[in-house]
């Protein structure tokens, strides 16, 4: 791709010499939330606004006998009180949180505010409005609720036994989904094997912790019978079809506006009852209703994910060789299947995913998900690769150990190579432009890996424990419409689009159906489509997170903004691109194919010369659009959409490192340093995609060493503060080393994978590789995460 | 059942007086944001463990979900508004954004309130004590490396700026 210029060789949008694409240029948007004037939805204030608070159920198990609203609704400033059997009464129907591509699954039909009986802890139950959130919440104080306690199931390993209380008794057991991969002989692998290592593996339960708690805005506006939200939210196309949907409004008539959002991570792709509730308020009240969850509420309403139990085994030839793997996983969803995206991809992810990068051919794994008076669980960003890579890369390093193989030389051994792809994996899912050799090759140079043992060895004799930890990891990226939620009859849409347009001053307004939370995803788009177009970044306005505003589509979620959206940008740029060069050509009497659009003005393309500012096509297109043949029609508005064609996802791969140091005595970790080398494909913009990674690392090494929501007995969530329930701190926190091998996808012309959530994926893996390395010499394991200072003493026998 | 009971209180808001009627109950940042619209501060817990409500108090900085609205009278308050129109801390937003420490920005107001209080204590610290000091602002996005990065670098700016000789006169 490079050389010099001649008209035949044309450049493409990638190596033009004003190309965006691989630059680390700033976000438009950080200048703003640097000076504090980032636009959040609570900093909207309308006039005659109310406010939600809402009264949740204190057990995880009760029928609600009776409520009595009287005292509320005379208490000051209330406007209204509705129960949940009223905000039922006014919806079209329940929700069921279920997928037909997932046909064995099921799930209990849920109104956005409990009905007769509340099934977890934090359930909203009654909505209060009023003046102001202080009154509304001392309202929602006087509203009395008569509850009998019911029996609860909270316990996953038990849940579908004898004797277990069947949470929606219509449903038969608390069975939500149960998937089994059998390929190969895997019986047969194992009997033949020279070693089997065997684990079982604990993730606890965990949720997102955005800074920014969920967040709605409502107005009603009766005289056009619209509706206008404004939320916090990754995906304003789903929000607007199930809020539509649910109040029996036509989609078209709901606008939603997702303004700057303080974190999401996959938490807000959700269907929540009280934002649901908060939205039929402003339409019964006919005023603007907001609702802003406090962090207790966000701990017991929005979604919780992991919480499974994965018992597993791997066979190996004694040359280090993986010849089966199989597994069960037996994971706790909440009290319902989330509605529209279900609880049950976190199990089926971990099928899909898990010992993923190895060329091993018998594969059994068995998904049981089931049901507990637990917060509903969902998707969260990594959806359940944390898991999966933990667990395979975990019996991988055991094995290392036993047969005496170094752990970097058994991933080498074990990987597919580099010149394998297009392959699949055993478990059935399409692997292609992947780099694994490359991948371990940087990293061994990246941490000089050879010396660092020998640091290792050194320190010990010292009685200092360090140790490494290596996971490698494929991560599913860019969902295509054949796997889950469209197929599966979810509102969900898995193509996306970009509007491009030319302005009468040279302008270009690229509106996309991709959201952006902080990652820069306008900032990518804009260099994306700059790129393809041949415009100055300065000329492109992007538009995103708004339902008037953008062509439809799916958001961002499962890190698709910038392989899917960025996809579709750069079609629409393209198009609009051959558009002003034919205009230019009508203009001035040249074939399009001698012309080229640089740096905003059309250019001969043999020769560089200038011909005509870009801005000149616009006036006159707009304005003295008479100059034109009337055989010329001018549309200076281009529409691409992009989906990905046949493949469940565009997988991507790397290796992560984790370097620590374990404290016997106290059994304190601390992390050292950390390293991540990943292949995202081409890349848009290198610091963006760093940044990426390393926030990503960060929370997935929260869940791996703090988070973790703590129910008791009967069901009580009892760490709802972020004094109880730790995430990670910056003194915690190690460096992290990010950098990139290139292989672009082939399923799209731009190249990129996506890249949001691979640092989560891998992280945990590293970190628990690295702990048990450290443990060692004292023949000592964790398997469970959160792993804690009490759980190494406890490994080690010291208490 | 009694209404709001509220109290007048008179404080310096990012230089402005402001004489305001409150109620008694009403926090800090509720107070900067619902009544005086300055939405810069956030809140990510109002339980004093987040950072995200930080704002700088006769000179400190503080928790502004731990305060209540009362207890600023006839105080000084300066909010990321008032920190950004002084252009006391110009130089370390410019390296947030240019070493992209912040995503979603809802922490970033108050990172940048402590990380002040940080660089006028005058002292090159190391990334360690960086880490440290900063602990008690959380960030959920950016995994704390570029906010370092960007701190660090500031610091080593001033650093060198304060030892650098002045000119002569007039401008560099
Ligand atoms: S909102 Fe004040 S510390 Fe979190
Ligand atoms: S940038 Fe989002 S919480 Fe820090």
């Amino acid at each position: 791709m490079t050389g010099t210029v001649t008209p035949k060789a044309r450049l493409t949008p990638h190596d033009r010499p004003h190309s965006y694409v691989g630059r680390s240029l700033s976000r438009a948007g950080a200048k703003r939330a640097v000076a504090g004037k980032g636009r959040y939805t609570d900093d909207i204030t309308l006039p005659r606004m109310l406010h939600a608070a809402f009264v949740r159920s204190p057990w995880a198990h009760a029928r609600i006998k009776g409520i009595d609203i009287a005292a509320a609704r005379k208490a000051p400033g209330v406007r209204v009180v509705m129960t949940g059997a009223e905000v039922a009464k006014l919806c079209t129907g329940p929700w069921v949180g279920t997928l037909t591509c997932f046909p064995t699954m099921k799930s209990a039909p849920q109104f956005p505010l409990a009905v007769e009986r509340a099934c977890w802890h934090g359930e909203p139950v009654v909505m209060v409005i009023a003046d102001t959130r202080a009154l509304a919440e001392d309202a929602a104080e006087l509203v009395e609720i008569i509850y009998e306690e019911l029996p609860v199931t909270v316990d996953k390993t038990t849940a579908l036994g004898p004797g277990a209380v069947v949470l929606h008794p219509e449903l038969g057991d608390n069975l939500a989904f149960e998937k089994t991969i059998d390929i190969g002989n895997v019986d047969q692998a194992f009997e033949s094997a020279d070693l089997i290592v065997e684990e079982t593996y604990d993730f606890a339960r965990h949720t997102a912790v955005s800074l920014e708690p969920r967040v709605l805005l409502a107005d009603w506006d009766a005289a056009s019978e619209r509706l206008q939200i404004w939320t916090s939210s990754q995906t304003p196309h789903m929000i607007q079809h199930v809020i539509a949907n649910t109040l029996g409004i036509p989609d078209h008539n709901v606008r939603v506006v997702a303004p700057d959002v303080g974190g999401s991570f996959g938490l807000k792709i959700h269907t929540y009852g009280d934002e649901i509730a908060t939205a039929l308020a402003a339409k019964v009240l006919g005023r603007p209703v907001k609702f802003v969850a406090d962090r207790l509420e966000s701990f017991g309403s929005d979604i919780h994910a992991r919480e499974n139990l994965i018992k597993a085994r791997m066979a190996f030839t004694k040359a280090g060789d993986i010849t089966a793997v199989d597994f069960d996983v037996v994971a706790g969803a909440g009290a319902y299947s989330q509605y529209p995206r279900t609880s049950v991809f976190e199990a089926n992810q971990i099928l899909n995913i898990t010992a993923g990068p190895y060329k091993h051919k018998h594969y059994r794994a068995k998904a049981t998900v089931v049901y507990l008076n637990k917060v509903p669980s969902s998707q969260y960003r990594a959806v359940g690769h944390p898991i999966g890579i933990t667990v395979g890369e975990s019996l991988l390093d055991l094995a290392a150990t036993k047969l005496g193989i170094d752990p970097l030389e058994i991933r080498r051994r074990n990987a597919f190579p580099d010149a394998a792809f297009p392959t699949k994996t055993a478990s059935g899912v399409k692997l292609a432009d992947m780099s694994f050799t490359r991948c371990f090759d940087v990293l061994e140079k990246s941490i000089g890996y050879r010396a660092l043992r020998a640091d290792q060895a050194a320190l010990r004799k010292q009685g200092v424990y360090r140790g490494i930890g290596l996971a490698a990891f494929i991560k599913g990226t860019a969902p295509g419409p054949n796997g889950y939620y469209g197929v599966g009859g979810a509102p969900i849409s898995a193509q996306d689009a970009c509007t491009i347009k030319l302005e009468p001053n040279g302008g270009i307004i690229c509106a996309v159906g991709v959201t952006d939370q902080g990652q820069g995803v306008n900032d990518v788009m804009q260099q994306i489509a700059a790129s393809a177009l041949g415009v100055e970044m300065a000329a492109i306005r992007i538009i995103s997170g708004d339902t008037d505003a953008t062509p439809y589509g799916g958001g961002t979620y499962a890190s698709r903004a910038t392989a899917i959206g960025g996809e579709a940008v750069h079609q629409a740029a393209r198009a609009l691109r051959a558009e002003v060069l034919e205009l230019a050509g009508v203009l001035l009497q040249a074939k399009p194919e001698t012309l080229d659009l640089i740096s905003g003005k059309i250019v001969d393309a043999a020769t560089g010369m200038e011909r005509l500012p870009l801005r000149e096509i616009g006036r006159i297109a707009h304005f003295q659009v008479g100059q034109f043949p009337n055989t010329v029609h001018p549309q200076l508005s281009h529409t691409r959409r992009f989906r990905l064609l046949d493949d469940l996802y565009i997988f991507t791969n790397g290796i992560q490192a984790a370097h620590v140091e374990v404290d016997m005595e106290t059994g304190f970790i601390k992390h050292l340093k950390h390293w991540v080398v990943e292949d995202c494909g081409r890349v848009i913009n290198p610091q963006l995609a760093d940044e990426q990674v390393r926030g990503g690392c960060v929370q997935g090494l929260g869940g791996a060493l703090y988070e973790h929501c703590v129910y008791d007995e009967n069901g009580q969530l009892i760490n709802g503060t972020m004094a109880d329930y730790l995430t990670p701190m910056s003194t915690e926190m190690p460096d992290i080393v990010v950098e990139h091998v290139v292989t672009p996808t082939s399923a799209s012309e731009l190249g990129a994978k996506g890249v949001g959530e691979s640092g989560t994926g891998a992280a945990p893996a590293a970190l628990m590789n690295a702990v048990n390395d450290a443990l060692l010499p004292f023949e000592a394991r964790v398997t469970a995460q959160p792993i804690t200072p009490e759980s190494i003493l406890i490994a080690l026998g010291r208490v | 059942m009694k209404t709001e009971e509220t109290q007048e209180i008179t404080c310096k808001v990012n230089g402005e007086r402001i004489t305001r009627l409150v109620p008694v109950r009403q926090h800090l940042v509720d107070f900067l944001r619902m009544d005086l619209q300055l939405t810069g501060s956030h809140i990510g817990c109002e339980h004093g463990v987040c950072g995200a409500c930080s704002v700088r108090v006769d000179g400190k900085v503080v928790r502004g979900c731990l305060m209540l609205a009362v207890q600023a009278d006839g105080q000084n308050i300066v909010t990321i508004e008032g920190l950004t129109d002084s252009g006391e801390v110009a130089d370390l937003q410019a390296e947030f954004v240019e070493r992209n420490a912040l995503q979603c920005g809802y922490c970033t107001p108050g990172q940048l309130m402590t990380a002040a209080e940080l660089l006028a204590e005058g002292e090159i610290s190391t990334r360690e004590e960086i880490r440290t000091f900063m602990s008690g602002n959380y960030c959920r996005c950016t995994g704390y490396h570029a906010i370092v990065d960007a701190i660090e670098t500031t610091m080593k700016r001033r650093e060198e700026a304060s030892r650098a000789p002045r000119p002569a006169k007039g401008k560099a």
